[in-house]
């Protein structure tokens, strides 16, 4: 829609207006609800009253019964150890696949995309047994192992890196750089959008990861959060709601808080990399 | 010179292989063995020390076609993505349609829109268990206020899909959201101009022009959101375990309660492979169908 076309405030665009503001309030809802039963004592979690004192007792409640700031150390391990092992791997291959046309790529390519459809969650059983075998059961390199090959990465940065033009590597072949040192100084840099875009596609992804970390994980010092808080909601562990609330905020908040300062950015790279 | 080319050609080779060597490796070993090794699991019978592996041929898949919950979880699924992706798409593309203008507060309608996205789906399963809550919780408040009974949204067979439903539409709809707006963005303004001098109500502009530009958008939504539905169950293991008598339960849950809660190995890697079966049709209709009409590649 071009985005002149409303000039004068017509009774369609003011319902329009009302509509969209009616959906985005109905789209906030529930974590507005979330944030009310975390700051409020339990008796306030099912009735309203503007006038309820706020209390910060859930928070220390919650952070009493789990703990939630190891929780997060550790989801801050997985991408910590994940995110860059992620780059590096998938970096190498994209410039493969970019500019060597090797004897094989195009079969070992579409090899690679079959990850974009099965990926890591769907082969649980076989991938456990896999990390059982050689003992990375409960380890942090091991929640993120199935995921550091990431076809989705190589798909992404092939794409960029095909669209640089190839004088580029040649007058840095002249000038005498190795193959390495085109790819850290003609093609990374180059693809720096791309990096930032998968970048904070993974982190999400990874930050809310939860049936592989589930299985591979049985202690406090591996579990991320969203483990840790799958223990802690359970239903029939019988916490109420204000704790659960607030375990829950806590447990969202990193990511919550980077993305409403930078929705920009991420709003633009689940775009640039859905269309890619 | 023939010789030199053929080394350059082979030194090329060697170089292509070994970039892609750690990834080959890694990809080799957590997506294509393990999907070799699933189906030859499914041919043998479960490892114990009173009775060791034997081979079992497809007995496993004679047990799922006869397993009644099989059944339940397989149809679960397709109603999930029946009652889920249509609606989430026609809401993400009137969300689209929204933010896409420009119109006051849109960075606001962008974020309230967009953020269910970025919470993750255990987070999101415990904030709406308790609006399911019978008796205390909002929907029951609210239906209350109309004079309804109370109900046990999540523990009635009847109820439960419905109710994930409404919690799956809810988290997945600003994600389509995106691609709808990455799609608009790509249609000229200028068709809109032209729509507006020639007098074209903004309904008509829609049907003509924005719907049929946008359609590849909508079939590779349409296919990915099907590909994930298959994968979306977190939310299972706070909500409902999949119950109440699996009348929520998910194939992937069911894959995970099988191995991992009744130890059936061989039947948890049949069912693995019918979920790898399914996921290889769509990927197969997608490259029928779409690509060749979408150049999202």
């Amino acid at each position: 829609m071009s985005p002149n076309l409303p000039k004068k405030i017509t009774f369609t665009y003011s319902l329009e207006l009302i509509g969209a503001y009616f959906l985005a309030a109905f789209w906030i809802l529930p974590l507005i609800y979330a944030f009310w039963a975390a700051f409020h004592t339990g008796e306030y979690a099912t009735r309203f009253d503007i006038f309820a004192p706020l209390t910060l007792a859930n928070f220390r409640e919650a952070l009493d019964q789990a703990p939630f700031l190891q929780y997060a150390i550790n989801t801050f391990s997985v991408i910590a150890f994940l995110l860059p092992l992620q780059l590096l791997v998938s970096t190498l291959a994209a410039y493969a696949f970019a500019r060597f046309s090797f004897v094989g790529s195009n079969v070992a390519f579409s090899l690679v995309l079959v990850q974009l459809m099965i990926t890591p969650e769907i082969l649980i059983v076989q991938n456990y047994g896999t990390l059982a075998k050689i003992g990375m059961i409960d380890t942090i390199a091991g929640i993120g192992l199935p995921y550091i090959a990431s076809a989705f990465c190589i798909f992404l940065l092939r794409q960029t890196f095909k669209s640089i033009p190839k004088e580029l590597e040649d007058a840095a072949q002249l000038e005498g750089c190795s193959l390495m040192g085109i790819l850290w100084r003609v093609y990374v840099p180059l693809a720096m959008p791309t990096y930032i875009a998968f970048s904070l596609v993974s982190v999400s992804h990874h930050w809310n990861n939860f049936l592989w970390p589930l299985i591979v994980t049985n202690s406090v010092e591996t579990r991320p959060l969203t483990v840790g808080l799958g223990v802690f909601g359970a239903p029939e562990s019988g916490v109420d709601w204000s704790i659960v609330s607030a375990a829950t905020l806590m447990s969202v908040a990193p990511l919550l808080i980077a993305f409403l300062l930078f929705q920009r950015q991420f709003v633009q790279s689940f775009m640039q990399a859905g269309i890619k | 010179m023939d010789n030199v080319m053929l080394t350059i050609n082979q030194k090329r080779n060697l170089q292509g292989w070994a970039l892609f060597a750690p990834a080959a490796f890694l990809l080799i070993a957590f997506t294509h063995y393990p999907t070799v090794a699933t189906f030859f699991k499914s041919l043998f019978s479960n490892n114990s020390i009173i009775r060791p592996s034997r081979f079992t041929g497809f007995e496993s898949y004679q047990n799922l076609l006869n397993d009644p919950i099989f059944w339940k979880v397989f149809t679960n699924n397709m109603w999930l993505a029946l009652g889920t992706i249509p609606t989430s798409i026609g809401l993400a593309i009137v969300m689209a349609l929204i933010v896409n203008k420009a119109i006051p507060g849109r960075s606001f309608l962008r974020i309230a829109y967009f953020t269910p996205t970025m919470l993750p789906m255990i987070a999101v399963a415990n904030i709406w268990l308790f609006f399911y809550a019978p008796g205390i919780g909002l929907l029951d408040q609210i239906a209350e206020i109309f004079g309804i009974e109370s109900h046990n949204w999540l523990g009635s067979t009847s109820t439960v899909l419905p109710a994930i439903m409404v919690m799956t539409v809810w988290k997945e709809a600003g994600f389509f959201m995106i691609f709808y707006l990455a799609g608009l963005q790509t249609i000229s303004p200028e068709l809109g101009e032209a729509a507006e001098l020639e007098g074209s109500s903004r309904w008509n502009y829609f049907w003509r022009v924005q719907f049929p530009l946008l359609l590849p958008t909508t079939l590779f939504v349409l296919i990915n959101a099907f590909l994930n539905s298959f994968k979306l169950v977190d939310h299972l293991f706070v909500l409902t375990k999949g119950g109440p008598d699996n009348a929520s339960n998910l194939i992937l849950y069911y894959i995970y309660e099988t191995a991992f809660s009744f130890l059936d190995i061989s039947y948890a890697s049949a069912l693995t492979v019918f979920l790898l079966f399914l996921l290889a049709i769509t990927a197969l209709a997608q490259f029928y169908f779409v690509d060749k009409r979408v150049h999202y590649r």
